[in-house]
């Protein structure tokens, strides 16, 4: 597995110019490997029926139907402004904070939807985990940044802390880089280091459900081969949804893959057949760059 | 592909090399706009050093007759007797006594309506709250002294049995009120920098409002903070008007010293009150100018003090 991944992503990250084609068999590769280990659950853990997030009157995304599957990288593609970041933002419902804003269906998670007036916001968060677009830690130090979900839910004990931090530092593959130090400010690391302390953040609230808005857009492509590795690792244990605009980096990582369009889903199937077979016009438009 | 309409404007172009009369009007423009605005700015500080000059001229011929350690640690203010007094220990105290008196009513009430408008109550209802805290700014210091005098102070004689209505509980609850529109602004503006990222990232991770609020918001916006009560300590520790009609002017410090029922004298009223009586050039006239000087100051130490914090604000919402 270890092996596979960075068979997967060397190649893939030297030339630019690589061929979607040729990634996507790597994966698909991987892909098999994943699913031999992943456990067996195949009923959808995030659910959306005819879902429809409006800001004041428009709509973000409308009428969508789909279903996310545990362990698994569940990527969501498409042009700018097409409600990808609507969607993701909507399943822990972080976009509530918009004023004047409304729904319409039901979106569920682990079966109950989070639109019931009966949710209870703080536990959805912390089983529902998020990555924004722009690294946002906070003006603390690393270890404050780590440890702020883990105290929010009680926990005080200072060596269990230290154990929370080290080890969510370590998934998200920042330890080294800052084991010696991890008083310094949060605001002092390069954006890269950044992003993966927030994706520590994230992880240290131990959700099952990791979203991430186009979590690489401002990283170099190494930052960005070590964060694709990390959701690799992760799809293990978690389930994540990632918005990217990079179809290479959506061919690696996911294995199924949705494409909006003007606020709609338009096609959502496996990775491999969105990106080898598309079954509509418009998403082999998109995919293969010919989109106007 | 269809022809741009735009096209480069090739048959427009300038000389790319100055020509003579060009240099020499941008040289004179570029020394002479220099010049003058050094000037300008120049004027401000030389006006702010003139004030210091004159203040402390006056001052001198009294600071040289009598001890300063007298002046400043002794209470006893008896300026027209005839071996005259200047202890101006409890003026000091009365000034610091009614500010910080009215900085605890105004500080978590100014903070709590600063969070309120930025991060609980929508845009509109703010929007609409903002200029009427703003014109409790514009309000003349009289008015607010007619207020003490005609409604507090009759209040607080007949309601809470204070033996009199002028008092430091009066004046401070005045001040207060006076400066919550400076520390009530300034606060809601380094509040309102915290963007919206760093409260998103905050709910994401499973935390309340309130939690949000107190570990993130604020903390990131402390200098914001500090700067917002140093300028409204300043704003209550120079006003005049107000501590002269509402304190009751007695020369005294309370004891027990919680004891805010009792009147006090601060320095601002006791030069206001005292300067019209005075024989320039009397020794009194001198001891006046001594408290304008400690006045003076105070306040440059606390402007310092907020210029500190309000630049490391700005620092550090620049950094992220
Ligand atoms: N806060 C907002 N207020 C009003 N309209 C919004 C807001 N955020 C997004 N929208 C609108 O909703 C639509 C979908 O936006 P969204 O951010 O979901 O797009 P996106 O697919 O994430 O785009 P990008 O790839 O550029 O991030 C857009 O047309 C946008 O104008
Ligand atoms: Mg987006």
């Amino acid at each position: 597995m270890q092996k596979g991944n960075d068979n997967m992503l060397i190649p893939s990250l030297e030339t630019d110019t690589q061929e979607i084609e040729s990634v996507v068999s790597l994966s698909q590769k991987n892909n098999v490997a994943t699913k031999k280990k992943a456990p067996n659950c195949e009923c959808a853990i995030v659910k959306s029926e005819n879902f429809s997030f409006y800001y004041g009157s428009k709509a973000g995304v409308k009428d969508i139907s789909m279903e996310i599957y545990p362990c698994s990288v569940t990527a969501i593609i498409g042009p700018s402004g097409c409600g990808k970041s609507t969607f993701l933002r909507s399943i822990n419902r972080i976009n509530d904070l918009i004023p004047h804003t409304h729904i319409d269906g039901k979106l569920f998670v682990n079966g109950h939807n989070v639109y019931d007036k009966n949710t209870n916001l703080v536990n959805l968060r912390q089983q529902v985990g998020m990555v924004f677009q722009k690294p946002n830690p906070f003006p603390k130090n690393i270890f404050d940044n780590v440890a702020y979900g883990p105290r929010l839910q009680g926990v005080k004990n200072r060596s269990s802390l230290q154990q929370v931090v080290e080890s969510s530092l370590k998934a998200a593959a920042l330890w080294d880089e800052v084991k010696d130090d991890l008083k310094k400010s949060a605001l002092a690391l390069s954006g890269g280091q950044q992003q993966r302390l927030c994706i520590a953040r994230a992880l240290a609230t131990r959700p099952n459900i990791i979203l991430m808005d186009e979590p690489c857009s401002a990283l170099d492509p190494i930052a960005t081969g070590k964060i694709e590795d990390l959701i690799d690792k992760l799809q293990n244990d978690y389930t994540i949804v990632i918005v990217t605009h990079n179809m290479q980096q959506a061919a690696r990582v996911s294995k199924r893959t949705a494409f909006f369009c003007l606020g709609e889903l338009i096609e959502y199937d496996s990775t491999v057949k969105i990106f080898r077979n598309p079954g509509k016009k418009q998403t082999e438009d998109y995919v293969t760059g010919r989109f106007g | 592909m269809q022809n741009l309409e735009l096209k480069p404007a090739v048959d427009k172009y300038q000389p790319l090399v100055l020509t003579p009369l060009e240099d020499i009007r941008g040289f004179l423009f570029h020394h002479l706009g220099r010049f003058l605005l050094f000037l300008i700015t120049f004027s401000s500080v030389l006006l702010m050093l003139l004030i210091f000059f004159f203040v402390i001229r006056e001052a001198i011929p009294f600071l040289m007759k009598f001890n300063l350690t007298e002046f400043l640690t002794t209470k006893s203010w008896y300026p027209e007797a005839s071996t005259p007094k200047f202890g101006a220990l409890s003026l000091i105290v009365g000034s610091l006594y009614v500010t910080i008196a009215a900085l605890v009513f105004a500080v978590p009430t100014g903070i709590l309506a600063a969070i309120f408008l930025s991060d609980i109550v929508s845009l509109k209802i703010g929007d609409f709250i903002k200029p009427v805290i703003e014109i409790l700014a514009a309000i003349p210091s009289v008015a607010y002294g007619f207020f003490a005098v005609l409604v507090l102070a009759p209040w607080m004689q007949n309601k809470l049995g204070f033996t009199t209505g002028t008092n430091a509980l009066n004046a401070s609850i005045i001040l207060s009120i006076m400066a919550l529109p400076t520390i009530i602004s300034v606060a809601e503006d380094s509040i309102s920098t915290i963007g919206r990222e760093l409260r998103e990232a905050s709910y994401a991770l499973g935390a309340t409002r309130f939690e949000t609020i107190f570990k993130v918001v604020i903390p990131a916006a402390h200098s914001g903070i500090i700067a917002a009560i140093v300028l409204g300590m300043m704003r209550a520790i120079g006003e005049t008007m107000v501590v002269w009609m509402a304190s009751g002017n007695a020369n005294q410090i309370p004891s027990p010293w919680w004891d805010l029922s009792q009147s006090v004298r601060t320095m601002t009223a006791t030069i206001a009150g005292d300067m019209g009586e005075t024989p320039k050039d009397s020794l009194h006239y001198g001891a006046l100018f001594a408290i304008g000087v400690v006045l003076l100051v105070m306040t440059f130490l606390l402007n310092i003090i907020s210029e500190y914090f309000l630049a490391s604000a700005k620092r550090k919402s620049g950094k992220s």
